[in-house]
C-alpha cells in the first residue's frame, strides 16, 4: 500500500513539474481603443512582478506596439498559472491623423503617431492570427459596446476557437454599464473592474486562472 | 437607358453591390483587392453576402498598410449583427452549418457615416469626395 502511495504521489509531482515547465500561454489583450488595455497589462504585471509593461495615456493610440510581458506567473487557490500577456494596440478600421491635432499635437508628431498606430494595428491582428493562445478583450463600459469593430473582433475571435474573457472596464466612473455589455455578447462571461482603481481584480485573476490555466 | 460611365462618378457617389457568386471564386486577398480598390476610388461597395472572419482580420490589415495622411483614412464597415454568435461554435462548423453570409456595407471612413444600426436595418449618410 505504501509503496503504491509513493508511486501515485511521485507520478503527480512529475506531471505537477511538466505543466508547471510547460510554456506560458500567451494572452492577447484586445479591445478597440482607450478601452484601458494597457492600464489592465500594466495591473496585471505589477501586481505579479512589480513591473509595467508600458506608458497609459487618454490620447489614443498611446500603444503602437504590441508589447509582451513574459512569465506572469498568477497564483489562485494554491494553484499557480504561468502567462505572458501580450498588450496590443486598440484596434479600428481608421486612422486619421487629424484627431491627433485636436490633442495639442504638431502635425508632424501627428502624421508620424497616425503612421506608427496604422502598423500597430496591423500587427494587432496578425498576433491574433498567428501567435495568442487566449484572449481577454477589454471594454470601456462607459461607452456602447454595440460597434462594428467590436462585433468583428469577437467573431474573428471565436472563428480562431481562442479561449476569450471579455472584460467591462472602468467601473468606476459613473457613467458605467456593464450590464449593457453582457447583453451584447451574451456567449461569453463578462468580469466587470477598474484597472486604474484595482477594484474586483480577485474575480479578474480567478476568472484568467480558470480560462486560461 | 445609357449606362453610365466611371467618370460620372465625380458627379455623385458610385455604389458597387457584388454578389455572392461574383465573390465565390476569388482568393482572400482578391477579395480584399477588390473592396480596397472600389473604397480607394471613393466608392462603396456593397457585399451581397460579406466575408468571412479570416478575411475581416486581413481587410483590417491591409487597409492600415495602406492608410496615408490627407489622402486615405482607412473604411467604415458595417454589417448586421449575426445572431446566435459562436453557439454553434466548433460543431457548428464540422457540420458545416456555420454562415458567414451577411450582407457588408464598406466605404470610404471620410465620406460614409452610419446613422443608425440593428439587427435589421443598415441606415448611412454618404458624401461626396
Amino acid at each position: 500500500m505504501g509503496l503504491f502511495t509513493d508511486l501515485r504521489d511521485s507520478i503527480s509531482r512529475a506531471v505537477d513539474r511538466m505543466f508547471s515547465d510547460a510554456e506560458p500561454k500567451r494572452i492577447g489583450i484586445y479591445g478597440p481603443p482607450n478601452a484601458g488595455k494597457t492600464t489592465l497589462a500594466n495591473r496585471i504585471a505589477r501586481d505579479w512582478t512589480g513591473d509595467a509593461v508600458g506608458p497609459e495615456s487618454h490620447i489614443p493610440h498611446e500603444t503602437r506596439r504590441a508589447r509582451r510581458k513574459e512569465n506572469v506567473e498568477i497564483e489562485r487557490d494554491g494553484k499557480s498559472v504561468r502567462i505572458d500577456i501580450v498588450d496590443t494596440p486598440g484596434v479600428t478600421t481608421k486612422v486619421d491623423y487629424k484627431e491627433f491635432l485636436e490633442h495639442d499635437m504638431e502635425k508632424d508628431d501627428a502624421v508620424r503617431r497616425s503612421r506608427e498606430a496604422t502598423e500597430g494595428v496591423a500587427e494587432a491582428m496578425h498576433w491574433l492570427r498567428e501567435d495568442v493562445d487566449g484572449v481577454i478583450y477589454v471594454l470601456d463600459s462607459t461607452e456602447d459596446p454595440f460597434t462594428q469593430v467590436n462585433t468583428m473582433l469577437i467573431g474573428i475571435i471565436e472563428s480562431q476557437d481562442l479561449p476569450v474573457l471579455i472584460f467591462a472596464n472602468k467601473t468606476d466612473l459613473d457613467d458605467s454599464n456593464v450590464k449593457r455589455i453582457a447583453n451584447a455578447f451574451p456567449q461569453h462571461e463578462t468580469v466587470p473592474l477598474s484597472a486604474l482603481e484595482g477594484n474586483n481584480m480577485d474575480e479578474v485573476y480567478g476568472k484568467i486562472a480558470e480560462y486560461f490555466g | 437607358m445609357p449606362e453610365a460611365t466611371p467618370g460620372d462618378s465625380r458627379n455623385g457617389v458610385q455604389i458597387d453591390l457584388i454578389s455572392g457568386a461574383r465573390m465565390e471564386g476569388l482568393t482572400s486577398m482578391e477579395k480584399i483587392r477588390l473592396i480596397l480598390d472600389g473604397v480607394r476610388d471613393g466608392n462603396i461597395v456593397v457585399l451581397e453576402e460579406g466575408l468571412a472572419p479570416d478575411e475581416e482580420s486581413k481587410l483590417i490589415e491591409v487597409t492600415m498598410t495602406e492608410i496615408s495622411p490627407d489622402e486615405f483614412n482607412g473604411i467604415e464597415i458595417e454589417t448586421y449583427p449575426q445572431t446566435g454568435g459562436s453557439s454553434q461554435g466548433i460543431l457548428g462548423r464540422i457540420m458545416g452549418k456555420e454562415s458567414t453570409k451577411k450582407l457588408t456595407v464598406i466605404g470610404p471612413a471620410n465620406q460614409i457615416e452610419t446613422l443608425h444600426k440593428d439587427e435589421n436595418l443598415i441606415s448611412a449618410l454618404v458624401s461626396r469626395k
